[in-house]
């Protein structure tokens, strides 16, 4: 006896995209907040037209079957919308499994005398929807980490702002733990700003950074020599407690690196070296007689 | 065969290096620069490496070298204009040169050769008048 499971399907084409909304539509977790019913109804019908177009009786068999590839893009897509919008995984997890229960009902109202053949149909499809909720969370993971790929290269990106405080000065605030990558980026922002401007004095503030090591301080170290081998003299300040405990623990040499304990007090010695002063303007008081 | 000129500017003697230094020329500036200091008798030397894109171990001994030289022929030594990829390659290579003065330009290496010198509490125009526009040849 010859199945034609995918025949019965494509002529049910409509019943099955009705009853997939009705059962997404139904489900507690259904997000119309992020998804009007329309698209949701858009994107469920383009993923059915084009599965049951390249369903045939073989490929039920073979899940890794080429001619499922569009299907997979499909669901690619949907699944990298999804997770750029901020689905959560089970909600799109709900959204390609609800489609199994509607095929299921379909070929139980189909099969409903053959139980041998309904039992066969009802296995292979849930094996097809299976793997395409695999596929759907591969790209749903895939999609989240690019987000996550774009938010660290945007916060290294920002984490090196180098600010120009006065004439000849420039400052750079260092938030966040220093690692070997970050510190290049550090180290070649300040120096081409110290190029750009023609500063000679550069602060390097670490009174953000939560940790030192030896590796951290070596970098600091480079950074300072890398700045004077420019010709700019570079200061660090914010030094915490902490951070002079472990530094001095570790046994790591910062004499020959000026260091003043505030970016305030960096600024007043780069002020000084620079024979510059900042006095408080003197109020002439009309003289009472 | 390139040569890169020895510049007198009065007691100073300035030296800009205008294409990337090989081996060779390195050393034959190494050697120039020593005889010419000893020559005219200057009292500051003035390296403007900002045309220098690209350093190796070897220049960067060369730099540290001439400087020291420089020094015990008392004559102070900056290197003016590094670029910033420069120096991190030198940092990186791990020759800080300690014994060398930087400065950012040509302008504010001047100023910081006039205050080393004035700072030895000597006049700056000690040796205006003799030999000049010797050019180290």
């Amino acid at each position: 006896m010859k199945i034609d499971i995918s025949k019965t399907l494509l002529k049910k084409k409509k019943q099955i995209l009705d009853l997939w909304m009705k059962n997404q539509l139904a489900d507690d977790g259904l997000r119309d907040d992020l998804m009007s019913n329309e698209a949701l109804r858009e994107q469920s019908g383009e993923l059915v037209d084009v599965l049951l177009q390249k369903l045939t009786d073989e490929n039920l068999h073979d899940v890794q079957s080429p001619e499922f590839d569009d299907v997979y893009e499909i669901l690619g897509g949907i699944s990298i919308t999804r997770a750029r919008q901020g689905f959560s995984p089970r909600e799109t997890g709900i959204f390609v499994f609800s489609l199994k229960d509607a095929l299921i009902e379909i070929i139980q109202q189909e099969y409903k005398n053959d139980p041998a053949l309904l039992y066969e149909s009802a296995i292979r499809i849930g094996r097809l929807i299976d793997s395409f909720g695999i596929v759907t969370f591969e790209t749903f993971i895939k999609g989240r980490e690019e987000v996550i790929l774009r938010q660290t290269d945007e916060i290294a990106e920002i984490s090196t702002p180098v600010i120009r405080v006065w004439d000849g000065i420039v400052a750079l605030p260092i938030i966040g733990t220093l690692d070997s990558a970050r510190t290049q980026v550090v180290m070649e922002s300040l120096l081409q700003e110290i190029v750009d401007t023609g500063s000679s004095i550069a602060i390097l503030d670490i009174s953000g950074v939560p940790a030192v090591d030896s590796l951290v301080a070596q970098h600091l170290i480079k950074t300072v020599s890398a700045t004077r081998l420019m010709g700019a003299e570079c200061i660090i300040s914010g030094i915490r407690p902490e951070i002079a405990q472990t530094v001095v623990h570790l046994g790591i040499d910062l004499s020959s690196v000026v260091t003043k304990s505030t970016l305030a007090n960096a600024l007043r010695y780069a002020f000084a070296s620079l024979q510059l002063e900042v006095r408080k303007k003197q109020k002439d008081y009309p003289s009472i007689k | 065969m390139e040569k890169i000129p020895i510049l007198r500017m009065g007691p100073f003697l300035l030296v800009t290096i205008q294409v990337d230094l090989y081996d060779r020329l390195a050393l034959n500036l190494e050697s120039d620069l020593v005889q010419a200091v000893s020559k005219t008798g200057a009292r500051g030397v003035l390296i403007d490496i900002s045309a220098v894109t690209i350093v190796d171990s070897f220049m960067g001994r060369i730099i540290g070298n001439i400087a020291s030289m420089s020094k015990i022929m008392d004559a102070e030594t900056v290197v003016v204009g590094m670029q910033p990829a420069v120096a991190i390659t030198l940092i990186e290579l791990g020759l800080p040169l300690t014994g060398v003065h930087t400065a950012l330009n040509v302008e504010k290496g001047m100023e910081l050769l006039r205050k080393k010198i004035l700072v030895d509490g000597e006049e700056m125009d000690v040796d205006r008048d003799d030999s000049a526009d010797d050019d180290a040849e």
